[in-house]
């Protein structure tokens, strides 16, 4: 018997999660992925937005505004890259200028520091803007994070204090008796808590479901994306985007933490809340958007295409509170963007006004909002490195040639609490296959190393869910 | 720092020929660092037969042409590193590399050789439509895994592009027990060398879909179905042609690019197709720093590979030896008419050498072409070839009273009819 439940590990369950661990709460996650961060969290633009767009008074607003200035302290306690590089929202019409005038007013409303900046301004921070630019909304509290690590991380953190992660469990069914509910897993398990956090993203509603709850409903809005090699430094400096229309804040360009840049998203809702596909129609009007804002992007340095589906409730605002008629059953649901940068606000209020009323909140005396940093070899000196590797050769061992992992880093999150079960699981945790080869020569490493941690063969080796093994058996006589 | 007089940066078949022919014009004081467990590269996965045509007039497979020059290099006791990866190099020739015994360790090289090879394009580059499946892998990464690794990739496989690698995989899986559908092209040629059609393909019943590419992947975990649908002259799918096949793996043959992260981080221009711009000599734009193999251009026969390795090993011997070694007038060298690109992309008008050899590929398939080089609009070599296609890398030597003052070369092809 648990005294919370929490369903889903994307960033929502996660900061969640770290948040009930400051307390004396035995805490599980159940998540239906084979690893956390595998649904909405997984992909996204990865932006710690300012706060300037989303609709005073909303919750978008407040728990955008209230979390980004955290980001410094969460990421530094979490080992988490992030970088507050400000973002640009760029006028490239006459008629645009009052829009941007609406947003100044819009973001000092929500409490946003902005300014509007001249075409020459721009041209001096962003060299590579299109001509056409005639001004731009420069929100200097506006960075990028790693999703990734932000959410694995938060989780580690979590269970160091105790909590349990459950993965590959989907919840199916759930029953209420006595206060107590019992959730019942596809794989036939049952777990048992006092409160339950449904932050199961675009499945939220088919959660809410089960306990009769039908006031929402989660429509999945696909955005799809480019993804370049960190061929140049400075290509792009700030988050660029058009400026906002009802579909979203628009396609926008962006350096990622590790250099990389993205170029997305579409907006499409979709009726399949699994199939994260890409199509070239899409991806071509994604092309020709963000060209409107930087005309030379090098489409050659692109290594990958993704998508990703927005949680979109049919509202406009995250819905975030108390199930009406089931007491301790809390909804966070519809956590489109802004939520990744909201998070922490969400996860607080969460906590300390909707499971306070359920629980007590007692404390935690050992509790130690940090994780132990990982080691990352770009990040020593030589002389640090060579100390590194005469200690534990493995960190000599670089088997992810484009991005230049060690052994080392990959089985440092082996070891650790929040491991990966999956090649795309260590991936995301190291960037190891991140690259220009997109793991065509660090794939067969990184499957040994997880058969070899798991003690399994290596046709049973994931690339990322249950069922999807590389190697499906030996060609040899020799050898399983 | 550490001195070695030249570095060579990958231990394949244009580092391993770059090595031995520096040693044999004098040059000692040699260092391969090769990042895998072998020498050989990827001729250690490439074990069918047809290497060696050219230089041993004999059929090798790729492990058994490896071990001829192997044999060589250990004969001069020329050093190596094994499992070692270079992780940094700077214009001065500065390097680091990195492995598990000895750390983490900078050198300083008198001259480099860079033979890193190329990489195969991925799912992402070329970007494959559908959904993000296990079963979807690059036909050279399948090749390792069955070759090397000794493990099945699928059983029912679709191939997407007719590159050589994709075709011998065809051929591969079929051997290993696979149902292999099909092949499909976007091209309306194939990529590949004919007898890898005929040997590969043909010989095995392997249908070849020319014109079509793969406009949707299905599947939940792995791969379940594929559709491809065939395209018009401009690329757009023409509506109705889809044909399905229900296969667990699809694998990739669509194209091979250099790779020069390290040239690119020391600072030498890159061209277009991403392999660095050298001289006659192979000398990149940074002093000192050779280039060679596929890390230069990609190749499809490994013995040209071999000899442009022995020109790389050649011409760093002279940097080494000759304090005069300098570039004089450069004439550029561009494509022209239906040329995709031609190596090298400068030439030093007073160069020494005896010959120079321009190497190029065409555009798209061309019957009866007449080929013409010409300075500055003035031809000064032509040839004729029955047939010249995009998978076939072409060669025209030019001699030293062939050139004349100028500033430009290039290298076209017209059909003489």
């Amino acid at each position: 018997m648990y005294d919370i439940i929490i369903i889903g590990a994307g960033v929502i369950g996660a900061l969640v999660a770290r948040k009930l661990a400051a307390y004396e709460l035995k805490v599980a996650i159940l998540e239906k992925g084979n690893d956390v961060c595998s649904g909405s969290t997984m992909a996204n633009s990865a932006i710690v937005h300012s706060g300037y767009d989303p609709v005073p008074g909303t919750l978008k607003a407040k728990f955008n505004v209230a979390s980004n200035p955290r980001f410094e302290q969460i990421c530094q306690e979490l080992d988490v890259p992030f970088q507050r590089i400000g973002s640009l929202t760029v006028a490239t019409e006459k008629e645009q200028l009052p829009q941007l005038e609406a947003l100044t007013k819009r973001a000092q409303e929500n409490g946003v520091p902005v300014r509007i900046i001249s075409q020459e301004e721009l041209r001096q921070i962003e060299p590579n803007i299109t001509p056409s630019a005639i001004q731009a909304l420069f929100a200097p509290t506006a960075g990028i994070v790693d999703p990734f690590l932000l959410t694995i991380h938060a989780v580690e953190n979590a269970i160091d204090h105790g909590t349990e992660l459950f993965l590959n469990e989907k919840v199916t069914q759930i029953s209420k008796e006595n206060g107590i509910y019992t959730l019942f897993t596809r794989k036939e398990h049952q777990y048992q808590a006092k409160v339950v956090i449904n932050a199961a993203g675009v499945h939220s509603d088919d959660i809410a479901r089960l306990v009769g709850d039908e006031y929402f409903t989660i429509t999945p809005r696909k955005g799809e994306y480019f993804v370049l090699d960190h061929f140049k430094a400075g290509f792009v400096n700030h988050v660029i985007f058009p400026l906002p229309s009802k579909a979203g804040k628009g396609i926008l360009i962006t350096p990622t933490t590790a250099g990389n840049y993205l170029i997305g998203p579409s907006s499409q809702f979709v009726s399949e809340k699994e199939r994260v596909t890409t199509d070239s129609i899409t991806l071509n009007y994604v092309k020709e958007n963000a060209q409107r804002l930087i005309p030379n992007i090098p489409f050659s340095q692109v290594i990958r295409t993704f998508s990703g589906l927005r949680a979109t409730p049919i509202g406009e605002d995250f819905i975030i509170e108390e199930s009406r008629q089931n007491p301790g059953f809390i909804h966070v649901a519809g956590i489109e963007s802004p939520g990744l940068v909201a998070s922490p606000a969400i996860s607080d209020y969460v906590v300390d006004t909707l499971v306070m009323k359920r629980l007590p909140l007692i404390k935690r005396a050992n509790y130690n909002p940090r994780i132990r940093p990982y080691t990352r070899l770009k990040n020593l000196s030589s002389e640090e490195r060579d100390a590194l590797i005469e200690k534990n050769p493995e960190y000599g061992q670089i088997i992810c040639r484009c991005e230049q992992i060690s052994a080392g880093e990959i089985n440092e999150y082996l070891q650790r609490n929040c491991p990966p079960h999956s090649i795309k699981a260590v991936k995301k945790r190291t960037r190891a296959g991140f690259g220009k080869c997109q793991g065509g020569f660090c794939q067969i490493h990184v499957i040994h190393l997880l058969a070899k941690h798991y003690q399994i063969p290596v046709t049973k080796v994931n690339y990322d869910e249950e069922g999807s093994e590389v190697l499906i058996a030996s060609s040899r006589g020799d050898q399983a | 720092m550490k001195h070695v007089d030249l570095v060579i940066v990958g231990g394949g078949s244009a580092g391993l020929a770059a090595a031995i022919s520096a040693y044999d014009q004098g040059i000692k004081d040699i260092l391969i660092i090769e990042k895998g467990p072998t020498l050989g590269g990827i001729l250690n996965q490439c074990i069918h037969n047809g290497f060696g045509i050219e230089t041993f007039n004999e059929q090798l497979t790729g492990p058994e042409y490896a071990e001829r020059f192997i044999d060589e290099v250990d004969k001069r006791h020329i050093a190596y590193k094994l499992n070692t990866m270079v992780v940094s190099l700077n214009a001065n020739k500065d390097l680091a590399y990195s492995n598990d015994c000895e750390g983490y360790q900078v050198i300083e090289a008198g001259a480099l050789i860079m033979a890193t090879g190329c990489y195969e394009r991925s799912a992402g580059q070329i970007m494959l439509p559908g959904a993000r499946l296990a079963g979807v892998m690059t036909a050279g990464q399948a090749q390792e895994y069955v070759n090397i690794d000794g493990y099945m990739v699928g059983r029912n496989v679709f191939i997407l592009g007719s590159g050589d690698i994709g075709l011998i995989m065809a051929r591969r899986m079929a051997l290993e027990g696979a149902n292999v559908l099909g092949v499909a092209e976007i091209m309306p040629y194939s990529n590949g060398l004919p007898r890898n059609i005929v040997q590969c393909l043909n010989d095995f019943d392997i249908p070849l879909f020319l014109s079509h590419t793969i406009s949707n992947v299905y599947g939940r975990q792995r791969v379940e179905k594929i559709t491809i649908t065939e395209v018009d002259d401009q690329f757009n799918f023409i509506a109705g042609s889809e044909k399905d096949f229900v296969v667990d793996t699809l694998l990739l043959s669509v194209g091979l690019v250099p790779n020069n992260d390290l040239l690119m981080q020391a600072g030498a221009e890159l061209s277009s197709t991403k392999g660095p711009i050298v001289d006659e000599k192979l000398e990149t734009t940074i002093p000192g720093i050779f280039s060679c193999g596929n890390a230069l251009h990609v190749h499809d026969i490994v013995d040209y590979v071999s000899d442009e390795g022995k020109l790389a090993g050649i011409s760093a011997a002279q940097y080494l030896l000759n304090p005069h070694f300098e570039n004089g007038a450069q004439i550029r060298v561009l494509p022209g008419n239906l040329i995709g690109y031609v190596v090298p992309q400068r030439i030093d008008i007073n160069s020494n050498a005896e010959e120079i050899i321009l190497k190029y590929r065409v555009k798209k398939p061309i019957e009866k072409a007449r080929i013409s080089v010409q300075i500055d609009g003035v031809e000064i070599k032509k040839a004729f070839r029955p047939f010249a296609i995009p998978s076939e890398m072409e060669m025209i030597k030019l001699r030293k009273q062939d050139l004349r003052a100028g500033s430009l070369l290039t290298v076209e092809v017209n059909s003489h009819e």
